[in-house]
């Protein structure tokens, strides 16, 4: 068998990352930043808190090169979808 | 070709998928990828008769100016569901469902697809989609054109719009179990020895073609879904009263739907690589330029939707970014028609019925990919946009390309599917009437555009009379042309000459067993040492398993690729 | 050289069409990863919506996220982050061949998502007392003008802030309930699946060879805990901090 077994104290400590960032984010955001900050850092927490799971609640860290693509190609093409359509929206008032 | 007794012998004395086991449940409980390939070709083809039925009824009309054969409500629900028919429940699942599902197996070497339960499932929930759609379109029909835009299809039409999209919503998700499917098999289950670049260029085109039916249907379904929630709520998602913007659904809707026509001219392609070759005997010039051409047309499809909507109030500059990377989305498939065309060159050429489609095919589709181009030009579109000139632009890649490889993959798989060769004249004779008919059809279609002809029209001014009457006798050739062929691949079924394993000679991996195959594909599982298109004499394309001098089985780990030790 | 791989006993879960179990489960897994994939792209529409959306109308999106309760979403995003540690204790103890702790995660995580979708029924029932259903399915101000219920035509209590309006209110009520609604409709079918894993589990079909099943429903379980972490901040924490000012 060619898994990895992740370790009970892994997942643990994963799991409390994951209540503190919790925690956080709400403290942020009862917070007063400036600008936008208030969005940046909710989403810097989530994107975080994300990447935790998705390494070692999903494995990801201990799979193969294929999965790691899979998944970074789903991102990817999210960002299409986003960059292109935003691109429409922005630029509607430049001319 | 001096063929070993045992393995040669007509079908009807060995077991094969078709009659390994008999009677109803075993067809429509099968796990079998090559049944469930053949439910596929039954359902696919009597969808394709219903959507052939609605362009009878658009070209009746269009055969005079005056809109008097049907009111223009009932137009706009034929042009409607002829598309919406022709596009969901045809094109895009033809060439996958049935001979994708059929061949990637056979021609990686592996037994069945990676999920066959999922496979047979993908079957009944595209049966279920379409099903609701025909309810949809007999309870009254829809009328919205097949792109649905709003604010017509959730605020104005008292059609069936949440019907007709509920059954598109569900032959979504058979559409993304088949790329599942296909793309988890040939990762992991290609025989010993058959790399990624041995792998026959079909294999790469639905492999691309799987790519794009799991990043784009989601999108399109989420789109359904706020369609319809927008019609039954009216809560104003899309409707500027209440903030919200509809060209959002356009964007949303495009994003799927024009990667949706590179999932119906993909697969096609792939068949004209493997047409071309073997119809050549010589190998493909370029292998992994096709390849790599295929996934690169799959990527690039994502980001040119916005060419649909240069018109909608997009951004100039939106528009500027998507014409350019437009052209950019044709330089692959330039790549494949050059690649082909050098392939044929020097070639052994045989002008067998599937050869015939295929450089029908190079033609017609060079044709319509060329229009696009100008389609893609700004300016151009302008004049363009909502004329026949779109409409034959995406006939001609549709039509002229996929149908077109669809015929030929059918006929020249037929005899590995059925064990039954086709009658090779009438073949070639279809084809023809097919071609003529075809451009007929669709050629005038270019000119009237151009001169300003309206689509979705049922009545127009009467000097475009004359392109119009070229166009509805060229599609009733083309009719006659599409039926010949359905009478005689059935009759052929029953009396067709019966078919060796290798009719054609040929070194693919789905050459080298039966025809038809044994229900688990392969006698032993292979071992692949050649490459793709590595022709060679008809005594060493063998059927795998088979020993020269002992025809029995229990020799059969001796033997691997079937040629003489 | 010998065609076939050599035979080891089969295991009943092998399926006829793959060589060997290593071979099904990297199949399987691939399988779910490439689901996952087409789920991404379903919520990233409706993603993009609600991005598009905010950025048109920030005031009115800060004003109606208030009306969220903050405690259930927090209390619900904790619940389902020690779903996702249950699911991922679950999949250990398949590895390493732990029956009966496999089966005790299983039902805590069936608890906690079961909960999870408790307290999301409460939300959405507070949302239809307050009458801040979107559209014109449900009678009564402020979003439906065709049905007027008594006393309830009091914009003010929407306590819209800065250049707010009540449709663009609507909107993001409508992108809440799209989003959650979807959501929990994934929570439901998952919850569905554990209990059938729940029924295998009981009956031994797990253990160290043989666990693809609960590995691949748990990528799918923390796939949707992963959606509600974003959904969390941005349907909640909008304009909470504005209240301060």
């Amino acid at each position: 068998m060619s898994e990895h077994i992740v370790s009970l104290k892994v997942y643990f400590t994963i799991f409390l990352s994951l209540m503190v960032g919790t925690a956080l984010t709400v403290w942020a955001g009862l917070q007063d930043f400036p600008g936008p900050l208030n969005v940046i850092v909710a989403l810097t927490i989530a994107v975080i808190k994300a990447t935790l799971v998705v390494l070692y609640f999903m494995h990801v860290r201990y799979s193969s090169r294929l999965i790691w693509v899979v998944f970074a190609a789903a991102l990817f093409w999210l960002g299409i979808l986003f960059a292109l359509t935003f691109g429409d929206y922005w630029t509607r008032t430049w001319l | 070709m001096q063929a070993p007794e045992t393995f040669e012998t007509p079908a009807a004395e060995r077991v094969n998928y078709l009659n390994a086991q008999y009677g109803l449940k075993s067809w429509l409980l099968t796990k079998d990828h090559k049944r469930i390939g053949l439910l596929y070709l039954g359902s696919i083809s009597f969808f394709f008769l219903i959507g052939g039925l609605y362009a009878m009824f658009i070209r009746l009309e269009l055969l005079t100016p005056q809109g008097d054969f049907l009111s223009s409500a009932t137009y706009n629900k034929v042009f409607t569901q002829h598309g919406i028919i022709m596009v969901f429940f045809f094109l895009i699942p033809s060439i996958p469902a049935t001979l994708g599902n059929f061949l990637v197996p056979l021609m990686i070497g592996a037994k069945d697809l990676a999920f066959p339960r999922i496979n047979l499932l993908s079957w009944y929930i595209y049966l279920l989609g379409g099903i609701i759609t025909i309810y949809a379109l007999l309870a009254g029909g829809i009328d919205t054109g097949w792109t649905f835009y709003v604010p017509y299809s959730t605020t104005f039409s008292n059609s069936y719009v949440i019907a007709t999209g509920a059954g598109i919503f569900i032959s979504g998700f058979s559409s993304i179990l088949t790329g599942l499917n296909f793309i988890v098999t040939i990762h992991t289950m290609r025989a010993p020895g058959m790399t990624w670049f041995r792998m026959p260029l079909f294999i790469w085109a639905h492999y691309a073609t799987s790519l794009i039916m799991i990043l784009g249907t989601p999108v399109i379904a989420i789109t359904i879904l706020l369609l319809a929630f927008e019609r039954l709520a009216h809560v104003g998602i899309f409707d500027p009263a209440n903030g919200g913007d509809p060209v959002l659904f356009q964007h949303l809707f495009w994003f799927y739907s024009h990667p949706a026509v590179y999932i119906m001219v993909l697969p096609g392609m792939g068949i004209i690589s493997e047409l071309i070759a073997n119809f050549s005997r010589k190998n493909i010039f370029g292998y992994s330029f096709v390849a790599f051409s295929s996934l690169a047309i799959a990527v690039f499809g994502f980001l040119v939707w916005g060419h649909h909507m240069f018109v909608s109030g997009q951004s100039v500059y939106a528009g500027m970014v998507f014409s350019f990377l437009s052209f950019a989305v044709a330089i692959p498939s330039a790549v494949k028609v050059f690649n082909w065309t050098a392939t044929l060159y020097r070639g052994s050429i045989s002008y067998d019925t599937p050869m015939l489609y295929a450089l029908g095919f190079i033609g017609l589709f060079t044709i319509g990919g060329m229009t696009g181009l100008f389609l893609a030009t700004l300016g151009v579109n302008v004049h363009t946009t909502d004329t026949y000139f779109v409409v034959a632009h995406f006939h001609y890649v549709m039509v002229g390309g996929t149908l077109l490889a669809y015929m030929g993959g059918l006929h020249y798989w037929w005899p590995k599917i059925t064990g039954r060769m086709y009658p090779e004249g009438w073949g070639r004779f279809s084809a023809l009437v097919v071609f003529v008919g075809f451009n007929l059809t669709f050629l005038p279609q270019f000119i009237a555009g151009y001169l300003g002809m309206p689509r979705r029209y049922h009545a127009y001014p009467p000097e475009f009379q004359v392109f119009n009457v070229l166009s509805s006798a060229g599609a009733s050739i083309l009719g006659v042309g599409l039926l010949i062929p359905l009478i005689y691949l059935i009759w052929s079924m029953r009396y067709g000459r019966r078919a060796e394993a290798n009719p054609w000679h040929l070194p693919g991996l789905e050459w080298r067993t039966p025809s038809p195959p044994p229900t688990e594909n392969f006698l032993v599982t292979p071992l692949v040492t050649w490459e793709a298109y590595e022709f060679a004499p008809p005594e060493e394309l063998r059927v795998i398993g088979v020993f020269k001098e002992d025809e029995s089985l229990e020799n059969a780990d001796a033997v691997i690729d079937g040629r003489p030790t | 050289m010998a065609a076939a791989v050599e035979h080891e006993v089969s295991h009943p879960a092998l399926q006829h069409h793959f060589e060997n179990l290593e071979q099904q489960r990297e199949a399987g897994t691939l399988g779910m990863w490439v689901f996952l994939v087409t789920e991404i792209m379903f919520f990233g529409g409706m993603f993009f919506a609600y991005t598009l959306y905010r950025s048109k109308f920030p005031d009115a999106f800060a004003s109606a996220s208030n009306h969220l309760s903050l405690p259930l979403g927090a209390v619900n995003t904790v619940v389902l982050i020690l779903s996702s540690l249950t699911m991922a204790l679950a999949v250990y103890c398949a590895q390493v061949g732990k029956r009966r702790n496999l089966i005790l995660f299983l039902v805590m995580t069936i608890v906690l998502g079961s909960a999870f979708l408790g307290i999301k029924a409460v939300e959405y029932r507070d949302k239809y007392v307050d009458s801040l259903i979107p559209g014109r399915l449900v009678p009564g101000r402020p979003f439906n003008p065709v049905v007027a219920a008594h006393g309830d035509t009091d914009p003010h209590k929407l306590h819209l802030m800065g250049s707010a309006t009540v449709k663009h209110v609507e909107m993001f009520y409508w992108i809440y309930f799209a989003m959650t609604g979807m959501h929990a409709i994934h929570m439901i079918i998952g919850v569905g699946l554990l209990l059938v894993l729940l029924y295998f589990s009981w009956r031994g079909r797990y253990g160290p060879e043989y666990h693809n099943p609960v590995e691949i429903l748990g990528l799918y379980w923390h796939f949707v805990d992963i959606i509600w972490i974003f959904l969390f901040p941005l349907l909640y924490l909008l304009g909470r901090h504005m209240l301060h000012t």
